[in-house]
């Protein structure tokens, strides 16, 4: 039995006549889509799997598809013969490209089995002295295969070999999912023996020393392991005293570690090589020639067998020296492990001499946290889920630690500058933006999208929905940075079977029911302008916009609108109460015509306008004809009653209408407290948001507007018939109507669905500025309007905005955040019957 | 909506012959949306009127609806049923047809005679106002008076609304005052209920074959008729805009003040490319591809990206700048992506030149920033042309308002020292030289209309 051992992260190539068993022994070792074929990809592109003159397009095909698998880290073997060096080295150069390791399996049968095999087989139309030729040209040296690339080769050389194989699949060393930590990743450490010993105290590991006071391992009693993320030694005073430490608790299984650059040059130089003693390695050196010769010899082993870079917990944690990006994670190359030394570099060097470094973390987009070091920065930034952890303890600034997962840091100043640095530490404004974390990529919005949240699994946006978003979001928003969150659509209550009515509350009542929901909160519906306000204690930074992101203020208006409101969240005390110095608002912003005047004037004003003049002059010419005896009673009639109609419908949308200079005359209803510093709070009941809200605006009547509510118990039928009169009481003059929502807030119906979070039920009259002047005489027709996809559409909506909220709350980057605010805004370009 | 024809000759209820409608009787045809009446308020012999009313159901036109206008709610909710429009006309061609032909049968005399008329529209849209009435109908022989209606009498402060009150009176051959109509509500009213085809030029040769040809605003009534599909709409962002309450964003494309400065500035900056040596050039902002087109024509450019965010406007360059007939050498040397300078796109990178043509002034000056982030520090080509307004410059446009802007769009409007200003911390922020040139006319007070700036990085690169 022989054992053949392919790594996890790999690509096999199998070699070996026609007739060598190949596709066989690939049917019973690896899995039906593992395998790509050579004559199966001849199939595809030549309906014939024996067709040689479609070989190049075949092969095309097969490297495109062990391309596009080997970069979704797919295990993958490829089935040609693949006895020439060139169709060998291609594959190499693919297994490269992707940084994974390539593996050789020869199948070597003798000529006559193959051939026997090749006579049994009707299909294949060429001669036995093919096989023949081929035999020849089979590779038979292990040493040779190694030389062209392949890590790992076997040679199989009998059937009976062939047959008695037994496959195991390795993990990469780096592959270390299985661990889950909890951990403490600690920074570069330079030989600060004084400062870590602080730092591992600080972090709550014992320190065991040795006889004679060494510091020999450390241990945490909760069981945590420590990370060192490279370059240990140099330019520190006590350099051989961080690896003894560093050895002992990676030994004891306390800690792991990765190399750094300098443990790199370092085995270079205790190895005998001639590297220049510069950087602080002439101190190393110096340090460790007072250690024994073997503590010098088991350093350099032990440095020498440092993995380059680590996958941990499951792969959400990601540790290299300088930094990883994400295509490299968990593969294996030279390029790789270069990157994992040495970051991304250009090649070139600055005034310094230092080597420049590409800033690849600005890019990264995954989801696994990557911790790092290797570039000294004075403070501890999250850029995109990555931090470094260098903070120049050696040149005087601190040792850091990071405990993962909590994501708190933990410092120590350095005791002294132990090293004066080249380059000063922090880093001139000019040459790093601050805008590192903010800058986004078209490829974080542009194109399909689908983006997880914690309430729908997933949400899809379509390219066309996201290029219709891009103008909008690109020219007429506010900064992404400012837009933590777009508010969703609203679908309103199935249509009302009642005379007279469009919308009634009825509906709402049997739909929440229908949800599970026992109680509802019914909110009076506010006619102005949909507002996401986020207020700051300072009054600094906030932002007050409409719907699709829009600043609704000129900047010294908005700042003299949110200064009253934070200090009447301030004297509501709310901001204690919630311990947030910050929180996003949902609101309406009224008057109605602050925004839409141009709306107002050139669609409702005008259509009024014209319906007034058109059915007075109408009703006129009417009168004369029956003065003269004509028969034009049903079209005075109907000329009369539209008259009317046109009138009520000036009338519904001149209560929106007043006038405003500066913030007099603006008024915000908010109606729901979306997030703050602790959280979001959609699971919080509408009774404590109204509440709080309450507080807020009684501290500044003059620019806030409280929301009248009331809530519906809809198991009890008196309750909802005083629902449905509130609501009648309500639109009696024209009111707008109102808005039902489950009164606990974010609800599940009994197959675990989000329940609507809100429906509306519009006033007749209201109804008119959407369904028109007349729609009343129409409702037999209006009423057959399908809400199915507006629905489907709020849902979705909510989910993305309460994962942007959370995204925002948690810290994470802003292009994660801004996913999701722009899919809410790439869902709104949705065409869907405007009136609903 | 209403139309009432009224004749003060003698025996003035002869009307009805030449209109073939009977003065005793109130009839009824069936429209497409709805239903088309026409009564006699008065029918004595020293005066008669008939009337053309229209009963229109709203569901239905909205149901007739074009795709566009039914994903906005002006689809829904518009003055069709109420405003004199071309569904006047046609119910009009519908219902009076022979008259309309000039045919009326034992009475052809009386259809020859110019007869003293009197025409009363109730509501006519009328962009441009009175003063426009007049000038449409006072050349073909009307007295026209035309009111103004409020728009709201509850609101005076918002003023007039486009729709007047039109009388018209003269002597006039009826079938003449009926194609009068019948052409030239349609053109007032701009928004046409049907799409315009090869038919459309047809009919208005029948129409207006007397006396279009004579009218001194002849190519604007036929420009008006023949085009009046809406201008260019885009979809998506009337939708957007209607989710704010605000309206539709205007089309962005040539500037209109002096068109011919849309040419000088895309000649200067084609010159400024050669001036550099840039052969391979984004046109970031390209919109619907003017630029482009002088671009592609030049050989020396081999490579050309015209970017731009809307996804429309590109649509639209497509189909002018004819994509799908370019020769292959020559297409292969363009390419059209929708990009934004507020987000960076790897494709714009390595390239000789980012050319900004009118285009930071349509960005907030708050976005500004990420604007020079993505061109200056991450796309970083050798060269970069900006071209925008220079504000002193617009005292010398006469229909101005003082402080006023060029476009409705411009979100800022910069002087000459603004823009050099900004052009020097731009040039010093990230290792660029700069240097500025006016575009157009060189005023000795107030500069150039437009300003440009090349920018040409410092560094080795």
């Amino acid at each position: 039995m022989t054992t053949i051992r392919l790594p996890m992260m790999g690509l096999v190539v199998l070699i070996g006549t026609t007739g060598s068993g190949k596709s066989t022994f690939a049917a019973t070792h690896f899995g039906p889509f593992e395998t790509v074929s050579s004559d199966y990809c001849r199939g595809l592109v030549a309906d014939d799997v024996n067709d040689q003159s479609a070989s190049t397009a075949a092969f095309d095909l097969l490297h495109h598809i062990v391309g596009v698998r080997l970069a979704r880290g797919r295990f993958t073997v490829v089935d040609a013969t693949n006895l020439t060096r060139s169709a060998r080295a291609s594959l190499i150069a693919l297994a490269k490209e992707h940084d994974v390791l390539p593996s050789a399996l020869v199948l070597d049968v003798p000529t006559q089995v193959a051939i026997q095999r090749h006579q049994a087989r009707t299909d294949r139309p060429f001669g036995v002295d093919v096989i023949r030729r081929q035999r020849a040209q089979v590779p038979r040296g292990v040493g040779a295969l190694r030389k062209e690339g392949f890590r790992n080769v076997y040679l199989l050389d009998s059937e009976q070999e062939i047959a008695d194989v037994e496959i195991v699949r390795t993990p990469l060393l780096n592959d270390r999912r299985d661990l889950h930590g909890p951990f403490d990743a600690i920074g570069d450490v330079h030989g600060c023996l004084s400062e870590l010993l602080t730092l591992l105290d600080r972090l709550g590991y014992r320190i065991i020393r040795d006889d004679v006071g060494r510091a020999v391992d450390a241990e945490h009693p909760d069981g945590r392991t420590a990370i060192f993320l490279g370059d240990l030694v140099d330019r520190g005073p006590d350099s051989p005293g961080v690896l003894r430490l560093a050895m002992g608790m990676t030994r004891a299984g306390h800690a792991i570690a990765i190399p750094g650059n300098h443990e790199q040059k370092l085995i270079r130089a205790l190895d005998g090589t001639n590297v220049s003693l510069r950087h602080g390695l002439e101190l190393t050196l110096s340090q460790l020639a007072r250690e024994s010769e073997e503590f010098r010899d088991d350093a350099r082993e032990w440095c020498r067998e440092l993995v380059a870079h680590l996958v941990l917990d499951d792969g959400n944690l990601v540790v290299a020296h300088a930094g990883l990006k994400e295509a490299y994670h968990g593969r294996a190359s030279g390029r790789v492990r270069a990157f994992s030394l040495y970051g991304d570099t250009t090649g070139e060097s600055d005034e310094y001499g230092l080597p420049v470094r590409l800033p690849w973390a600005e890019d990264y987009r995954g989801r696994a946290v990557v911790l790092y070091g290797h570039t000294p920065t004075p403070t501890l930034d999250w850029v995109n889920n990555t931090l470094c952890l260098d903070t120049g303890c050696v040149f005087g600034g601190h040792l850091s630690a990071l405990r993962y997962p909590e994501r708190e840091t933990v410092q120590v100043p350095a005791e002294r500058v132990w090293y004066e640095p080249v380059k000063p530490l922090a880093p001139a404004p000019e040459a790093s933006p601050a805008r590192r974390d903010g800058q986004l990529d078209l490829e974080d919005v542009l194109g399909a999208h689908s983006i997880e949240t914690s309430t729908i699994p997933r949400v899809s946006v379509r390219p066309e929905q996201a290029a219709g978003a891009l103008e909008v979001m690109s020219r007429f928003a506010l900064p992404p940075g400012k837009l933590a969150y777009l508010p969703p659509t609203m679908s309103p209550v199935p249509a009302s079977t009642r005379e007279g009515f469009l919308e009634h509350p009825d509906q709402a009542w049997s739909a929440y029911a229908a949800a599970g929901v026992r109680e509802v909160v019914c909110q009076e519906k506010h006619m102005g302008s949909r507002a996401v306000v986020h207020v700051r204690r300072d009054g600094e930074e906030g932002a007050a916009y409409t719907r699709t992101g829009r600043a609704f203020f000129d900047e010294p208006t908005t700042a003299a609108f949110l200064d009253r409101l934070a200090a009447a969240v301030t004297a509501a005390g709310v901001f204690d109460e919630l311990e947030t110095d910050w929180l996003i608002l949902d609101a309406e912003l009224l008057p109605w015509s602050l925004k839409a005047v141009g709306l107002l004037q050139e669609q409702f004003a005008a259509v009024g306008a014209a319906a007034r003049a058109g059915l007075a002059a109408a009703g006129g010419a009417l009168d004369l004809a029956a003065a003269r005896g004509l028969d034009v009673a049903r079209l005075r009639e109907s000329t009369a009653r539209r008259a009317e109609d046109a009138a009520a419908f000036s009338a519904a949308y001149r209560r929106y209408v007043w006038p405003v200079s500066g913030l007099d005359g603006v008024q915000l209803a908010p109606f729901q407290i979306l997030a703050g510093a602790g959280g979001t709070y959609e699971e919080r009941p509408h009774a404590w948001h109204l509440a709080l809200i309450d507080r807020i605006v009684a501290a500044d009547p003059g620019v806030l507007r409280p929301t009248r509510r009331l809530f519906v118990d809809l198991d009890d039928e008196a309750s909802r018939a005083a629902g449905t009169q509130w609501w009648l009481d309500l639109v009696g003059d024209g009111g707008e109507g109102m808005v039902v929502k489950p009164a606990a807030n974010l609800s599940w119906d009994a197959k675990r669905r989000l329940v609507q979070p809100g429906m509306k039920v519009r006033g007749p009259d209201y109804l008119r500025l959407v369904y028109g002047p007349e729609y009343l005489s129409h409702l037999d027709r209006l009423r057959d309007r399908n809400l199915t996809h507006k629905r489907s559409l709020a849902t979705r909506e909510y989910a993305l905005g309460l994962e942007s909220l959370r995204r925002f709350v948690a810290g994470e980057p802003l292009w994660r955040i801004h996913e999701a605010v722009f899919a809410v805004l790439a869902l709104e370009s949705e065409p869907v019957d405007p009136r609903l | 909506m209403l139309l009432t024809l009224t004749s003060t000759a003698p025996s003035a209820s002869d009307l009805g012959y030449l209109l073939h409608k009977n003065p005793s009787r109130v009839q009824s045809f069936d429209l497409p949306s709805g239903q088309a009446h026409v009564f006699y308020p008065e029918a004595t012999d020293e005066r008669c009127t008939v009337a053309l009313l229209l009963e229109l159901d709203p569901i239905e036109l909205a149901r007739a609806g074009r795709g566009a206008d039914r994903r906005v709610l002006a689809g829904y909710l518009n003055d069709r049923p109420y405003a004199a429009s071309s569904l006047l006309a046609v119910a009009l061609s519908k219902v009076f047809s022979t008259a309309l032909r000039g045919v009326c049968v034992g009475h052809e005399d009386l259809a020859n005679t110019d007869l003293p008329l009197e025409i009363h529209l109730p509501v006519l849209p009328c962009p441009g106002g009175p003063e426009r009435a007049r000038d449409l109908f006072e050349p073909l022989g009307w007295l026209v008076e035309a009111t103004p209606i409020v728009l709201d009498p509850a609101l005076p402060e918002w003023g007039d609304s486009r729709y007047v009150d039109l009388r018209l009176t003269g002597a006039m051959r009826v079938a003449d005052a009926l194609s009068h109509l019948y052409v030239l509500i349609p053109v007032l009213d701009g928004d046409k209920h049907y799409w315009v085809n090869e038919d459309e030029v047809d009919k208005l040769l029948r129409r207006g074959g007397t006396w279009l040809a004579d009218h001194p605003l002849k190519d604007w009534i036929v420009s008006r008729y023949l085009a009046r599909q809406r201008p260019y709409v885009d979809e998506v962002m009337a939708r957007l805009a209607e989710l704010d309450g605000a309206t539709e964003a205007p089309a962005d494309d040539e500037d209109t003040p002096t068109p011919p400065l849309a040419r000088l500035r895309a000649e200067a900056v084609v010159a400024v490319l050669h001036e550099v040596g840039a052969h391979r050039i984004v046109d970031l902002g390209c919109g619907q591809g003017a630029l482009l087109r002088d671009l592609i024509k030049d050989a020396s450019f081999t490579e050309i990206i015209g970017a731009d965010v809307s996804a429309s406007a590109l649509a639209v360059a497509t189909k002018r700048l004819q994509l799908h007939r370019m020769p292959d050498a020559q297409r292969a040397r363009l390419q059209l992506i929708q990009s934004s300078a507020t987000y960076r796109d790897a494709r714009l990178a390595g390239m000789d030149a980012i050319v900004l043509m009118e285009v930071i002034e349509h960005l907030d000056p708050d976005r500004l920033p990420d604007l020079e982030h993505s061109v200056f520090a991450e796309a970083r080509p050798q060269h970069v042309v900006v071209t925008t307004p220079n504000a002193d410059y617009n005292v010398r446009y006469p229909g101005l308002a003082p402080g006023a802007m060029r476009h409705p769009d411009h979100r800022f409007e910069w002087n000459r020292a603004e823009f050099a200003a900004w052009a020097a911390r731009v040039a010093a922020d990230h290792t660029y030289a700069v240097t500025l040139r006016p575009v157009g006319d060189d005023d000795p007070e107030v500069g150039s209309p437009t300003q440009l700036a090349i920018f040409t990085r410092t560094e080795r690169s």
